[in-house]
């Protein structure tokens, strides 16, 4: 109960700057707290109490729309039982109009006031879709804690496979199978793929989702404030094995995360070109595996779909592409069906292949996988705005500004 | 929201129903239904239009609209569809004259111009799939082949269309309701005119400036 | 030699493809084909075969074939809501290392089967039901623009209804979710029939239901009565017309989509596959551009329906007509601007998913402006609580929840966290049921007695209508508490305990509305009963405002025996009001188009047709590509395709009618 208070108390604070905000908070703040209070008494609403920053702020935007809506929807849902109630045929004391079928004061409320709630309601929709958008780099680590030189985030480079997720750690060189773990405080930088399908990553307790995509790279950034074991799942529908395809998120201190890398380093498993396509074969509630070694690059390589070797890369063909192609000669590239994983029977025209050769040797393959892409920073985290943040002044059409002060990166494969 | 009631109802109880049956002419509401299938016919070229221009270039390393199409070709294509619209033209003049014969003629004309238009399509289509251009083989040639194949698809069932109202104009005249199909085929007809148009500037003309 | 002749004849079809070994399929196909067979065996007994194919099957008569979507969409609404109580039961048992009843491969199946019936065979039908048979009466008109196209507009939708119901019992159907996103449902990761199911059904019933659209359109634009300016229309018909441009502007897109996903599969090409330059992504995108759209076809007729209600039953004007018609034309078109609201997670940059989360927060404002608009109706009314409008009342407070929520979900950082959730669930059920089917329902009850010239019973409606609103209720809060847990839809088989309570309570919720379902059902049977009690002679049962409450219940074939002139857009209020006198006599010979079975038999062909292509028996294909073009060209050779109703016939109808009225005063 009381940490309901609490956390209300400090919406309240936050949203102070805010000119929709106060009026919301002073007048259904009681409302607000009697459903809110039975529901969480009862059960971890985990995505209005997450542990990471960013989900902790996607947590109060969903509170802060709630109750601005609220100031519409409480009205109407009183009004309609009471005109119910008052207007029945059986009181003939009310008055009956029946052909009173205008006023134009009365439409222009109809319309204005539904006006004014979405206008607030958009500014608040521009503002934080671009602060909380995945691809941004974060700017603080939890409420009042900018973030400092701590080094870059920790990059995990995820991706989805046939029913399981696969974590490679580049920093140490190690990966895991459907157990993922982070620093506490620390940013994490996941780069996500997938293998076969669409799937979507998500950790309810650190950061909202974002699809996995085969051939594409998402991306999407968070920090876990607070250790612990967490839960991490598919949120897209993938296929039979879907149900099984959640994974173990653990929050851990620094000594503990480095103790954890230790062991996973410990382990004999090599992560390879060959070992992945064994990985990457369908299965179901797989446990968890760790792999001492990863082979350099391997995620580039799966993300562009040229684990197999002797695969044209898709970097390497949408290069291709941008110069108009191959020519003639390009026809011959793709390779000859043949029975086994790699083709796709289609129903008039037999066996199809996929594979387009590569023309280019491995070694040239991982020179250029070897130049990766900048990491963005923001260049200067002071003039955004947001909750916990200092704030100048309200003005959501300053936000288009921050694109420019951005360095995004951009989903290479799309 | 009041009715605008005439000022002699005032005086006069109103006319609540018409005595007379004017009912609504037979095919009264055909042309604009036919307006609006062709409307809703627009819409699936547009999101082949909208595919092709997404993955018009994803030529998967083989190779681009410069190394297949060949305008010389495209440009005598584009011409007998042309010519077809001009003499469906002509035949619905003669059809306004009530000129049986010339119309069926005229028709006739139309439906060679469309014959040769897809035999040039289909030439194109069977060279390119020939030298390994094959659908399959990018999304590019996926995008081609449906684009200009559905064009064609409507073309061969505009022609299928003309042979029905030629029979049926020969077997009983220029009646009412035979003006009407000769009318909505004529908008058939010159709407893939201009879908065509649409794939020639889009698809060959733009492609080989890429 | 003789393997490769029963490949040819049969294609992919083998003794396996039937469910022998799967109990629960063969015990479901045991009692579909033991009903089936009653209903077949009464029909013949009763030697009614004749009468059905001469008096329904081949009708053009737009009530008709409304009476029949209505039916279609009622036994579907059977079949998918079976599919829900066995996900409910599926998911309120999986806990605790128990992998519930049903295995992935069933499973995911019926939640794919529940949402494609849900929408398209349930919905749809009963949306299109309602629109056939009341838009040409409140317009007064004698039938729609096309009345064969209309006829075959039906039964390409039961064709549709046909293969999906087939893949029950003959292969499986798509295990993809009701939106079939490739790479999922590629020829890679699906190579089996159920997509190809998934395809052909949607593609026959597509075709359908744009035809109908297109029929609709022309009937309301072209053959209003006289003096029915577009400002004076009924606001059902005005919904009815911008449905029924949403229906003709998206699903051909549907269709587009769908043959490039079918080229994929069938042929080979790379539009939505992973390697070779496909881009799934684009039919994520196109699925929405119809898939949003679609939403607001179903809603906006409720919202018309809603308004009819709400203005007969407080009797009163509805407030704010102009208002209300140009919030469901800014309705519609902002409906075509949101489509990305449904994939934030995809990963577009943060202005282009606030521009779609904006625009869509903005179709709130008409919506809301509406929901006063009905508030504003009531006021100062005498409002008279019959079921239609206790459904409306219903709506009101539970629309409004499901709105709120998903303004919620277009808040892009929300979303990020609710996408996919149960949240997400139970939002659009919120809608759907508290939005469409409530509407549905309160139309049902509103024009039953039109239909049929008896009002449903009212203690078994109110019955029905407790159980499905306080059902609703328990089935689908739990869902948003669930979805604040973080827990995803879709999911077979669960870990957490403490779970488990809330899949309970939903489960329970989803029991209370099988018993509103059941309620209903008893509703019509006993109303049917008990028909003389709840007869209505007047063709007036609700004192109504528009134009089918001027003629008889049943109305005559020819609906009205002289064209109704229109003053007013509450033209029947008009008309009691100012002393209209029925027409006695002078009655002319009217126009009518002549039935056909055309329709069935293109129909039953492309289900036949689409058959041969899910089984790859590509004989059959081709003979029933030829036979539909040999049909439909044959057809149009016939040119005596109309007839008149003598006047003496006129007369008579006219006059027993004027004998009932006067019995009934």
């Amino acid at each position: 109960m009381s940490n309901v208070s609490e956390r209300l108390r400090g919406i309240g604070q936050r949203i102070d700057h805010n000119p929709c905000g106060p009026i919301a908070l002073t007048r259904f703040k009681y409302f607000l707290l009697l459903p809110l209070a039975v529901m969480l008494s009862g059960c971890n609403l985990v995505v209005l109490r997450p542990s990471g920053d960013v989900a902790s702020q996607q947590a109060n935007l969903i509170v802060i729309s709630t109750v601005l809506m609220l100031i519409i929807i409480v009205p109407v849902m009183f009004l309609t039982v009471f005109f119910a109630w008052r207007y029945r045929a059986g009181n003939k004391e009310a008055k009956y109009e029946p052909d009173w079928d205008h006023s134009t004061h009365l439409e222009l409320v109809i319309w204005a006031a539904p006006l004014l709630i979405i206008i607030c309601l958009g500014a608040l929709t521009w503002m934080w879709t671009h602060l909380l958008d995945p691809y941004r780099p974060l700017s603080r680590i939890a409420e009042g804690q900018p973030i400092e030189d701590a080094g870059d985030p920790l990059e995990v480079q995820v991706t989805a496979l046939d029913w399981k997720w696969l974590f490679i750690y580049p920093e140490y060189g190690i990966a895991s199978v459907n157990e993922l773990a982070a620093p506490v405080n620390r940013p994490v930088r996941f780069r996500i793929t997938s293998s076969s399908v669409m799937n979507s990553f998500y950790i309810p307790a650190l950061a909202g989702q974002i699809y996995a995509m085969p051939g594409m790279e998402t991306t999407l950034h968070g920090v876990i404030n607070k250790p612990g074991e967490y839960t991490g799942f598919s949120a897209n529908y993938s296929g039979d094995g879907f149900s099984g395809m959640h994974f173990a998120f653990h929050g851990l201190e620094t000594a503990a995360f480095d103790t954890w890398v230790a062991d996973t380093r410990a382990e004999t498993g090599a992560l390879d070109r060959t070992s992945y396509q064994e990985l990457a074969k369908p299965s179901e509630n797989v446990p968890v595996q760790k792999f001492g070694t990863v082979e350099n690059n391997l995620f580039r390589f799966i993300r562009d779909r040229c684990v197999e070797p002797g695969k044209m890369c898709m970097d390497e063909m949408m290069a291709i592409d941008r110069n108009g192609g191959l020519g003639l000669a390009g026809v011959n590239l793709l390779q000859q069906p043949m029975v086994g994983d790699t083709a796709v029977r289609t129903a008039l025209f037999g066996l199809k292949s996929n594979i387009v050769t590569g023309i280019c040797t491995i070694e040239e393959q991982e020179a250029v996988a070897d130049v990766g892409i900048a990491i963005g920073k923001p260049v200067n985290p002071d003039p955004l705005v947001g909750a916990g943040l200092a704030r100048r002044s309200f003005l959501p059409f300053r936000a288009p500004m921050l694109d420019a002060q951005l360095q995004f990166s951009r989903p290479s494969g799309s | 929201m009041t009715a605008s009631i005439p000022a002699s109802a005032n005086d006069k109880k109103p006319v609540f129903y018409q005595r007379e049956e004017h009912g609504h002419a037979e095919g009264g509401s055909t042309m604009l239904g036919f307006w609006i299938y062709l409307m809703s016919d627009c819409l699936i070229f547009a999101v082949l239009f909208a595919t092709y221009g997404v993955l018009g270039a994803n030529y998967a390393a083989g190779p681009a609209p410069k190394d297949l199409f060949d305008l010389n070709l495209v440009a005598l294509n584009t011409a007998m569809l042309l010519f077809s619209s001009i003499t469906y033209g002509f035949a619905m003049l003669e059809m306004v004259k009530g000129n049986q014969k010339t119309t069926l003629i005229w028709l006739a004309v139309t439906g060679l111009f469309g014959l040769a238009f897809l035999g040039i399509e289909l030439y194109e289509f069977h060279h390119l799939i020939e030298i390994g251009a094959t659908p399959q083989r990018s999304a590019f040639l996926s995008a081609f082949f449906t684009l200009v194949g559905t064009h064609g698809l409507h073309v061969t069932f505009g022609i299928i269309w003309l042979v029905t109202l030629m029979v049926q104009v020969s077997r009983r005249g220029l009646i009412e309701a035979n003006k009407r199909r000769l009318m909505c085929l004529s908008m058939f007809w010159h709407f893939l005119d201009v879908i065509w148009i649409g794939v020639f500037t889009f698809v060959y003309l733009m492609g080989m400036l890429r | 030699m003789s393997e490769n002749l029963i490949k040819m004849i049969f294609g992919r079809l083998t003794l396996e493809s039937f469910p022998l070994h799967e109990p629960i399929v063969v015990v479901t196909f045991a009692v579909v084909a033991l009903m089936g067979m009653a209903v077949l065996g009464a029909i013949t007994y009763f030697r009614l075969w004749g009468y059905l194919w001469r008096e329904w099957f081949t009708t053009v008569d737009h009530k008709r074939i409304g009476i029949m979507y209505m039916i279609l969409g009622i036994i579907m609404l059977l079949r998918g809501f079976a599919d829900a109580i066995m996900m409910r039961l599926q998911q309120a048992m999986a806990f605790n290392g128990s992998e519930g009843y049903l295995n992935a491969h069933h499973y995911d199946q019926i939640f794919t089967a529940h949402g494609v019936i849900m929408i398209f065979f349930v919905a749809m039908p009963l949306v299109t039901g309602l629109m056939n048979y009341v838009v040409p009466l409140q317009i007064g008109a004698r039938d729609v623009a096309f009345p064969f196209l209309n006829n075959f507009s039906f039964w390409m939708t039961v064709g549709g209804a046909v293969l999906v119901m087939m893949s029950l019992f003959v292969g499986e159907f798509a295990r993809t979710g009701w939106l079939a996103y490739p790479p999922l449902s590629g020829a890679e990761a699906s190579p089996g029939v159920g997509v190809d199911y998934y395809i052909w059904a949607l593609q026959v019933a597509g075709v359908g239901t744009t035809l109908s659209g297109i029929n609709l359109i022309c009937t309301i634009v072209k053959m209003r009565a006289p003096g029915m300016a577009m400002m004076k229309m009924p606001v059902f018909t005005w919904t009815s017309l911008c449905t029924n441009v949403l229906i003709v502007a998206t699903f051909p897109v549907l269709t587009a989509t769908l043959v490039l996903l079918s080229l994929d599969r069938y042929v080979g090409t790379n539009f939505f596959t992973n390697d070779l330059g496909g881009n799934p992504m684009m039919y994520v995108n196109l699925i929405w551009i119809w898939g949003h759209p679609e939403v607001y076809i179903l809603i906006l007729p409720a919202f018309g329906i809603f308004s009819e209600v709400a203005s007969t039953f407080s009797g009163k004007r509805l407030f704010g007509y102009t208002s209300m018609v140009y919030a469901t034309v800014v309705i519609t078109i902002l409906s075509y601007l949101v489509w990305l609201h449904h994939f934030f997670t995809m990963g577009s940059g943060a202005s282009v998913n606030s521009f779609f989360g904006i625009t869509t927060m903005i179709i709130s404002i008409p919506t809301g402006a509406k929901i006063f608009n009905w508030l504003f109706t009531m006021y100062r009314g005498r409002i008279r609580f019959e079921l239609p409008m206790m459904w409306t009342i219903a709506f009101m407070l539970t629309f409004t929840i499901g709105g709120m929520t998903g303004v919620l979900l277009a808040v892009p950082p929300a979303d990020f966290v609710l996408h996919n959730s149960l949240f997400l669930v139970a939002h659009f059920h919120n809608v759907i049921i508290g939005g469409v089917l409530y509407g549905l329902f309160a139309g049902i009850t509103f024009w039953w007695p039109k239909a049929f010239g008896f009002k449903l019973d009212p203690f078994w409606g109110k019955v029905s209508f407790w159980l499905w609103v306080v059902g609703f209720f328990f089935a689908f809060m739990p869902l948003y508490v669930l979805g604040l847990m973080g827990v995803t839809r879709r999911l077979r088989v669960f870990d957490d305990p403490s779970l488990q309570i809330w899949f309970w309570l939903a489960g329970f919720g989803a029991f209370l509305i099988f018993c509103g379902i059941g309620a209903m059902l008893v509703q019509f049977a006993v109303s049917i009963m008990r028909r003389e009690q709840l007869r209505d002679t007047t063709g007036d049962p609700w004192d109504g405002r528009t134009l089918e409450w001027a003629t008889s219940s049943p109305p005559p074939d020819y609906n009205f025996a002289f064209t109704p002139v229109v003053y007013d857009n509450d033209a029947w209020w008009d008309m009691k009001k100012r002393g209209y006198e029925r027409p006695m006599d002078g009655f002319k010979p009217i126009h009518m188009p002549k039935n056909t079975g055309v329709g069935v038999v293109i129909a039953g062909l492309s289900v036949a047709l689409s058959v041969g292509l899910i089984w790859y028996i590509w004989w059959l294909a081709a003979v029933c590509f030829v036979a539909i073009l040999a049909v439909a060209i044959s057809h149009t050779f016939n040119y005596d395709r109309d007839f008149h109703i003598e006047a003496d016939e006129v007369t008579r109808t006219e006059g027993a009618r004027t004998k009932l009225l006067a019995a009934g005063e």
